[in-house]
């Protein structure tokens, strides 16, 4: 009997150790930090990012995957910092999210040859300059931008149709050129008014910008980056449909907001990190596209036909056959 | 008379008890976001001071505080208050700017010196137009100074986004607002390998320049005088109008200064989100209360704007180490700026109350005699 | 043509009404002596307030409250460091400021986390008024804070021009040590103007987050209470003329977007510029008699010296 349960004793003793060795061996999670220029929660660019982070973190797991953040760096020289802290401090991938970081990267990569960096949106690795550690990734928003701009034209009825945009860079330019091709391919005489309104955060003047939309005829908007909600309150208050970007703006105005083009930046960070994690530091891009599944248009059904959907249920509607 | 000086020398004190009552608050707030005060000041600390790079990075973030600070310190002491700095900051960038994109073939050392002085011109220049219509056309320099930080602002966004905009950009077709990078032959020399750069030294030299310039120039003088008392001034025949204009002038130089070098020595480009603050950071206010800790004084604006760039660095380090919320750091720094700027005057006031009564004390003792 | 004229209008009426409340307060504030620069910080607090307010709750006039008493503490702070602590008034300001767009996104981030809209105060025709052609769509189809801010004019005019309220104000801004003398609580009306100054830079917050924007997000008011400050010098601290000059400013913001949304070839960037180069020029066109600021602005008030 005594020798039954001293053998029992060895055999847990020595399974407990086989199984601790077995998760030191897993122990290693894969760290990833991320510098954002806005807040994340703005509902566009950095929520998008955000999101993705946090879907691969669901989906890996909080021991294999750790992730970490800096928003609102909107000051270069403090992200430059934060970029060059991080990699210090041992992370496997320091993402960088927003074009302006390009020129802080190419100095601090050559730093820090055991850590990847990916910045966007961009398709500039600089590997011309021998850097073999940076990717970079951009999103071809102006391919959901072109499929909401031929959704708007179908659904207006007045012929013209408001953008409002930040400032006519990067991003923000390719979802509007987009957006414009569609509408114009779809009906060639229909009127797109653009207007710039200089910045990121305006939420008054965007707002303004929607009135002055819908007053000179508008009854579909559009518009790119953070400062939009205000247009999309007023879209909602006079009646006009709305196309969003970036991010799935359906809960603020689900009676209006039609379609969103959605950032899906994991169909570009799954195989960053496989590559990391093989050991190719950098070097690839990576581009959302529709056909990749890194953009989606999410369609907001209520907003379509919601409201015709309804009337029938409560027979407002009466069907002539 | 010995308790008496031992209280002089607390009441020095009472904006550093101040500053660390705001600190203390500020652990409160990361403590009720579930976070370690301990841990989170300790990164605070070596996000300031912990390595040669983070020291590097403290003393980068304070040089343009230093160049505003001075600016505000001569505004201020002619009684003037510039709250321009961003427009200046990005008047003198810009200039200096394209000055180095137009003329890439001049030796390196000559263009530096050559953008620096146009920086200083046009940071001059658009404090100048400020100046000028209050002089001329009364317009209330505060007015003034903020509407011409828009100004600037959507100029730097126009010249951005077309006239200077990098090359590169266009030709990857991504439209960055930003100009190309500045070739290396104009890149202030580093003083040690981090991203410490020489333009920190022409700060202190100005710093010393400005005190030489306020205590031992007729001129610098004068504006001293105004500051303090604007009717003995004009009653003593100084023509007060000009020296404040000129104060301003002088002032908007010195942040225009601070821009230019912050092109040539850290960023190499200029860039924008599209806000006012896009290129600057905020530093023109920043720069502001860096002045107040120094007591408006050019020498001690030098270890505030230091203390300043230290808590701006810092802070960021400690968002990094225990990912507070970026917002609470600025909430902490207005903290600490209300609580020093609220416990100066009190010292200042303090302090006058001692000597009054010292003073009463020193009468008495004569008429005992 | 009409059209585009009564569309322009609506928009300079509702554009201009932050910067009214906000501006008239400030204008108080420093009619009494006290120069408040942090007027955007306390914006954003009771822009966030009252957006909070109302997210849980879906009482307007409660978030409205809401936002009056924030405005009213960060008020009465002000005032305790800029008139009992005598501190530097234009750098405490810069203070306030910091500390409220740093404690609004805290508090956002914390509390609320994502964006979202609200219901606010919606649009209220004035019967009979409204029906007016043109005039009646201008300014009587407004939101309710709208004629809040407008009407605030001529109470302000009324309080500082006709009351004993108002003639002690003023006479605290410009010669304190007689007002002191004639047993004028100097300390007191200061209080009472920064606090209340504070006031409405929390309803001008409100009038963004729950009844002209619907929204709030961090720095929602984007540099808005600076502007507000500026409009009371072009006011020359009469409550009249800061509403001309909110009018003015927020007219060109009207007629730039206007003319950007109509594609007319000038670059965004120099349209945008246009309200501030206009407030400018019109400021300086204006400038013929000498304005005097109050004389004791930006100082604070020590007996017997």
């Amino acid at each position: 009997m005594m020798k039954c349960k001293k053998n029992i004793i060895i055999i847990v003793m020595i399974s407990i150790l086989v199984f601790s060795l077995g998760f030191g061996a897993n122990a290693k999670a894969f760290r990833v930090a991320v510098i954002m220029p806005s807040s994340i929660s703005d509902l566009a660019f950095s929520q998008s990012m955000y999101d993705a982070l946090l879907t691969i973190q669901e989906e890996m797991g909080k021991e294999e995957f750790q992730f970490v953040y800096s928003d609102n760096m909107f000051v270069v020289a403090d992200a430059a910092a934060a970029i060059r802290d991080y990699a210090s401090e041992g992370y496997d991938l320091v993402i960088a999210h927003g074009s302006q970081y390009g020129s802080s990267l190419v100095e601090i990569a050559p730093d820090f040859p055991n850590t990847s960096f990916a910045w966007g949106t961009s398709v500039n690795t600089f590997s011309d300059q021998g850097i073999t550690n940076i990717f970079a990734y951009e999103a071809r928003s102006e391919e959901g931008g072109y499929v909401s701009g031929v959704l708007a034209a179908k659904l207006s009825q007045t012929g013209t149709i408001g953008v409002i945009g930040p400032i006519e860079t990067g991003d923000a330019k390719l979802y509007v050129d987009g957006f414009k091709a569609g509408v114009l391919a779809t009906k060639p005489d229909a009127q797109v008014n653009v207007n710039w309104i200089g910045s990121f955060s305006d939420v008054a003047l965007a707002s303004e910008a929607a009135q002055t939309h819908i007053n000179v005829g508008a009854d579909v908007l559009t518009g790119t980056a953070q400062m939009v909600v205000g247009a999309i309150g007023v879209a909602r208050q006079r009646g006009v449909l709305w196309f969003g970007t970036q991010a799935d703006q359906t809960s603020l105005a689900p009676e209006i907001v039609v379609a969103n083009q959605v950032y899906d930046w994991t169909v570009a960070l799954k195989p960053m990190i496989q590559l990391v994690r093989e050991g190719t530091m950098g070097g690839i891009i990576y581009v959302l596209t529709l056909a990749n599944g890194g953009l989606k248009i999410v369609v907001n059904q209520e907003a379509l036909v919601g409201k015709t959907i309804r009337d029938i249920i409560e027979g407002k509607i009466d069907i002539e056959l | 008379m010995k308790y008496k000086n031992v209280r002089e020398i607390l009441m020095n004190f009472i904006p550093i008890a101040a500053f660390f009552l705001a600190l203390l608050i500020g652990a409160i707030m990361i403590a009720i976001l579930g976070i370690s005060p301990l841990i989170a000041y300790q990164a605070l600390l070596k996000g300031a001071f912990g390595s040669m790079n983070a020291i590097a990075d403290t003393v980068v973030k304070a040089t343009p505080l230093l160049f505003v600070g001075l600016g505000i310190c001569i505004a201020f002491r002619a009684g003037v208050l510039n709250i321009g700095g961003e427009g200046q900051l990005v008047a003198g960038a810009l200039s200096a700017t394209v000055v180095c994109l137009n003329f890439p073939n001049l030796p390196g050392w000559i263009l530096i010196i050559i953008a620096l002085f146009v920086g200083f011109l046009c940071g001059a220049i658009w404090a100048g137009i400020a100046g000028f219509l209050k002089a001329y056309f009364n317009v209330n320099e505060i007015l003034s100074t903020i509407m011409l930080n828009y100004i600037a602002a959507y100029g730097m966004n126009y010249l951005l986004s077309g006239p200077i905009m990098d090359p590169l950009q266009i030709k990857l077709g991504s439209f960055i607002p930003q100009t190309a990078r500045l070739t290396q032959a104009v890149d202030l020399p580093r003083l040690i390998p981090t991203r410490l750069h020489f333009g920190t030294i022409v700060a202190v030299v100005f710093a010393i320049l400005v005190y030489i310039f306020l205590w031992r120039t007729t001129i610098g003088f004068r504006i001293r005088m105004i500051g303090q008392n604007i009717q003995a001034s004009r009653a003593s025949g100084i023509n007060v109008q000009k020296y404040m204009v000129l104060a301003f002038i002088l002032s908007g130089a010195l942040v225009g200064l601070g821009g230019a070098i912050e092109v040539l020595g850290v960023h190499h480009r200029i860039f924008t989100d599209g806000s006012v603050s896009g290129f600057t950071g905020s530093a023109g206010f920043n720069g502001i209360v860096a002045a107040l800790f120094g007591q408006l004084h050019p020498i001690g604006t030098i270890p505030a704007s230091l203390l300043l760039g230290a808590l701006l660095t810092g802070a960021n380090k400690m968002q990094r180490v225990v990912q507070v919320p970026s917002a609470l750091i600025g909430a902490l720094n207005g903290l600490i700026v209300l609580f020093v700027v609220g416990s100066e005057y009190l010292r200042r006031h303090q302090t006058r109350r001692v000597e009054r009564t010292m003073k009463i004390e020193n009468k008495n003792k004569k008429e005992n005699k | 043509m009409e059209a585009i004229i009564i569309g322009i209008a609506k928009s300079a009426i509702r554009l201009a009404t932050p910067y009214l409340y906000a501006s008239i307060g400030e204008t108080i504030g420093q009619l009494s002596g006290v120069l408040n620069l942090g007027v955007d910080g306390v914006m954003l607090m009771g822009a966030f307030s009252a957006f909070y307010t109302v997210l849980k709750t879906g009482n307007l006039i409660l978030g409205l409250l809401v936002a009056i008493v924030v405005g009213a503490i960060f008020g009465l702070l002000i005032a305790f460091i800029n008139v009992t602590l005598k501190a530097e008034q234009g750098i405490s300001g810069i203070g306030v400021y910091i500390f409220g767009l740093g404690l609004s996104s805290l508090l956002f981030r914390t509390m609320v986390g994502t964006v979202q809209a609200v219901s606010g105060f919606p649009l209220l025709f004035i019967p009979l008024l409204s029906n007016i052609p043109i005039v009646g769509e201008i300014f009587f189809q407004q939101n309710i804070l709208v004629y809040g801010a407008f009407a605030l004019v001529p109470i302000s005019w009324f309080i500082l021009n006709k009351t004993p309220l108002g003639l002690s104000i003023r006479a605290v801004g410009q010669h304190p040590e007689a007002a002191d003398s004639l047993g004028v609580n100097i300390v007191r009306i200061r209080y009472l103007t920064v606090i209340f100054g504070g006031m409405l830079s929390g309803v001008a917050g409100a009038s963004l987050s729950i009844a002209l924007l619907n929204v709030f997000q961090q720095n929602l008011t984007n540099g808005m209470g600076f502007i507000a400050v500026a409009l009371v010098y072009f006011g020359a601290w009469r409550p009249l003329s800061v509403l001309s000059g909110a009018l003015l400013f927020s007219t060109v913001n009207a007629i730039q977007i206007w003319i950007q949304v109509k594609g007319i070839n000038i670059p965004s960037d120099f349209t945008l510029m246009l309200p501030y180069i206009v407030t400018i020029v019109v400021l300086a066109a204006m400038a013929k008699r000498y304005v005097r600021p109050p004389k004791a602005l930006n100082k604070p008030f020590e007996r017997g010296e």
